[in-house]
């Protein structure tokens, strides 16, 4: 498959990712588009480095193999901060009975 | 159009659909469940890919551990349909005009590059298989591998302090 389909795939994701942060109000919403944009850039990266494997893997057997350590790690800083920021969201939960961020414009004051 | 095609084709349509009715759907346990579907299809392009390790990692991680915690905080908060917040619909439709520009700049950046000839191997090469990867991972990455755990007993004692009731 040529690397532009890919591309186009990541980039389509990761704006409706970007639009669902901007037009939704309910802050477990606007995480899981967080998620989404995090899942479109580990597509990528799995894309391009096999796309690398293909250019230079006849000569170096681990070309492209850094690309899917990184996702990996990408993965596990994802779910620390998954694990965070719903604790940070029950505790807004917790304390103004409401999960909408404009809520917390009060917090400008 | 060989199987590959079709299960390529099928797959980003899948992900492409449920992604937009993660972001249109109303009730928020809906959103959870259509977000599983777009973590399903990024895994079956990952197996297309022949990254098996990462589609297992993206299935167990993702949909199965992170997805669940989200079902959970929404069940335990006794959110629905009813109580969802909602932007008025001029800050809405600002909102998909802003993605959609993002969207157009960056296809109308990445037409003209000269990928053509770059090609994604699929369903063939094995630097995605767990031993590779486990190799890899493990000499040349054990450092970062190391702090990562310090990040998770972090993130974990950061859990609980927040967590809990004072």
């Amino acid at each position: 498959m040529p690397i532009n389909y890919y591309i186009f795939l990541s980039v389509t994701l990761f704006c409706i990712g970007v639009a669902g942060v901007l037009t939704r109000r309910n802050a477990i919403i606007i995480f899981m588009c967080v998620e989404l944009m995090l899942n479109a850039v580990n597509l990528l990266l799995v894309a391009f480095s096999k796309m690398q494997f293909h250019a230079l893997g006849a000569s170096r057997p681990q070309a492209g193999i850094d690309a899917q350590i990184f996702v990996f790690f990408i993965m596990v800083v994802a779910a620390a901060e998954v694990s965070v920021g719903l604790a940070v969201i029950v505790m807004m939960y917790r304390n103004t009975h409401s999960i909408d961020v404009n809520f917390l414009n009060r917090l400008k004051h | 159009m060989g199987i590959t095609q079709v299960l390529f084709w099928f797959l980003s349509i899948m992900a492409i659909l449920s992604a937009i009715l993660v972001v249109i759907s109303k009730n928020p346990v809906h959103s959870v469940l259509w977000l599983i579907v777009v973590f399903v299809a990024i895994s079956g392009h990952y197996i297309l890919l022949n990254a098996q390790f990462l589609a297992i990692v993206n299935l167990i991680v993702y949909a199965g551990a992170i997805m669940v915690l989200f079902l959970f905080v929404f069940m335990l908060m006794n959110l629905n349909a009813e109580t969802e917040p909602q932007k008025n619909r001029w800050l809405k439709i600002a909102g998909v005009i802003a993605g959609g520009s993002l969207l157009l700049v960056l296809v109308a950046a990445l037409k003209k590059a000269d990928l053509k000839t770059q090609v994604a191997q699929m369903n063939n090469g094995d630097i995605g298989l767990i031993h590779n990867l486990g190799m890899s991972l493990f000499h040349d990455y054990v450092i970062p591998f190391e702090i990562s755990s310090v990040l998770f007993l972090s993130a974990m004692v950061g859990v609980v302090v927040i967590g809990k009731k004072d």
